[in-house]
């Protein structure tokens, strides 16, 4: 369980997060939502330590973060995998060397018991036969999942995703989510993403919060959101008019109002 | 203002690489790959650089040398002192501040850029000792060494030239070399190599660890990182000439 309280984080004299708090729950998808700019990145940021928070508390299973020093930090670092926006491989490593950078650093395993895990957990991405190609040459949704195979190699008890579906197709988005999902019940983790794919948040919106510029402005579950009457989450779901359009065609299809033979343009009007 | 921050900043950013090693193998590792890429990787440029420079500079003395009082060994001795006193550390100093400074600079700026930085500080990793020590420490174990490379190849270079023109005999030559060789100099070159590998090292590993920005901000942190490098190699040239030589 990660718990944050009160967080405030400012650049300069540009306020980004203002009094936000919430409970990540273990064993679940935990999102964070909201439009570009509205202080997803800088809270995940906050959470890892990447960037000081202004003001706030930061509690991973009961020991505060905040108060920690650098040693202790370091030690608690060692539970936490990320995958980054861009998958941020190491790009003169192979792909096995990627993976097996953690356990080179961290462990005293022989090179054969470190494979072993290397393999383990490429198998568990469903990527087998890549070890020794080179990130560039590898797909964006490979790179993903050689990304997660990293972050988990160290069977960390905290996941964090930044964007993972960004810059990939729908299809490969959800196989993806799906994974991560998996491997947050799996492996009992406490997974914190950010998206704001609604895909996404359909898929493994088991707790979720939505930000909008920078403050906390909505929390619950997939199922909260479709019927929520807050105006701003409703228009950052519904941002799409076609979306809604053609959502609401299919509530008509589906009661029978309308007959998907139609010409779509006469729909459209 | 804006100077004593940067300052600050870079004094910090040598002092976070003290702590101790995650895993003092990996670090090892890393030293070595970087005493491969730093020394190996710029000993073709270094080898091109000083023979031609101990070749003309041969070329040059004896054009100058219009005065039959002057014996022509001096050539030799001339050659020998320019290249250890200044074409050696210096000028060797200033294109490795061009070929090691931009490749120390971009790779740092790429890593940050492309968040691998990110990734290694929540691995738990202090990336100023991984990423920067390394680099510093290779610097001043390779750079010395192809310092004093250069000074030999700069007095064969000058060999070489000036047998093939005619200046003067191989004899001469070697004898020109042992006359009055003071072997302070070598000294003074090798504090000068140890100073301009300090500064090919860390000002390069700053402008690229605290980049900001994207792509074309590599490029221009490169750039900048060169720049302010080779100014500081030739300021710190005539201060330590000026401390090291005054007679």
């Amino acid at each position: 369980m990660i718990e944050f309280k009160n967080i405030k984080k400012s650049f300069d004299k540009k306020v980004v997060l203002e009094d936000v708090s919430h409970v990540m729950e273990t064993g679940k998808a935990n999102l964070i939502i909201g439009q570009s700019g509205s202080g997803k990145t800088v809270l995940q940021k906050c959470l890892v330590g990447l960037f000081e928070p202004d003001t706030g508390e930061i509690i991973y299973d009961d020991v505060s973060f905040t108060t920690m020093n650098v040693d202790e930090r370091k030690a608690l670092r060692q539970q936490i995998g990320m995958l980054f926006q861009g998958s941020a491989l190491f790009d003169s490593m192979t792909v096995e060397q990627n993976i097996m950078f953690p356990l080179d650093m961290f462990t005293t395993k022989h090179f054969a018991e470190k494979l072993k895990r290397v393999n383990e957990v490429l198998e568990r991405v469903n990527l087998v036969g890549v070890n020794n190609k080179y990130p560039a040459e590898l797909s964006g949704g490979m790179k993903k999942r050689v990304g997660i195979a990293r972050a988990i190699v160290l069977n960390p008890k905290y996941l964090f995703c930044d964007e993972p579906n960004s810059g990939l197709d729908p299809q490969t988005s959800m196989v993806i989510d799906k994974l991560i999902l998996d491997i947050t019940r799996e492996f009992n983790m406490t997974t914190v993403i950010n998206t704001h794919d609604m895909n996404s948040v359909m898929e493994m919106g088991e707790n979720i919060i939505y930000l909008y510029e920078g403050k906390k402005e909505w929390a619950g579950n997939k199922k909260d959101i479709i019927f929520s009457k807050n105006e701003r989450l409703n228009r950052f779901i519904f941002a799409s008019e076609f979306l809604q359009d053609a959502k609401d065609m299919r509530m008509l299809e589906a009661k029978g109002k309308i007959s998907n033979d139609r010409d779509m343009d006469e729909l459209m009007k | 203002m804006l100077f004593f921050n940067h300052f600050g900043r870079y004094l910090l950013m040598l002092k976070g690489m003290f702590t101790k090693p995650e895993n003092m193998r990996m670090y090892w590792k890393e030293l070595m790959h970087q005493c491969v890429e730093i020394g190996i990787g710029s000993m073709g440029i270094v080898i091109i650089i000083s023979v031609f420079m101990g070749a003309v500079s041969a070329v040059q003395t004896s054009y100058q040398l219009v005065s039959p009082l002057i014996p022509i060994s001096t050539i030799a001795q001339i050659v020998r002192d320019t290249v250890i006193l200044e074409f050696a550390p210096t000028v060797v100093c200033i294109v490795l501040a061009g070929v090691v400074g931009s490749k120390i600079s971009s790779e740092l700026g790429n890593m940050r850029v492309s968040e691998q930085i990110d990734a290694l500080e929540i691995m738990g990793i202090n990336t100023k000792a991984f990423l920067i020590l390394p680099k510093i420490l290779a610097c001043l174990l390779t750079i010395p060494m192809l310092v004093v490379l250069s000074m030999v190849l700069g007095i064969l270079g000058g060999r070489l030239a000036g047998t093939a023109t005619g200046i003067l005999s191989a004899e001469n030559y070697d004898m020109g070399l042992l006359l009055n060789f003071i072997p302070y100099n070598v000294f003074f070159a090798l504090v000068k190599a140890y100073t301009f590998a300090f500064i090919i090292s860390t000002v390069p590993s700053y402008f690229g660890y605290y980049i900001k920005g994207g792509a074309l901000e590599i490029g221009r942190s490169s750039t900048k990182s060169v720049v302010i490098s080779c100014v500081m190699i030739l300021f710190a040239d005539y201060i330590l000439a000026a401390l090291l030589l005054d007679k």
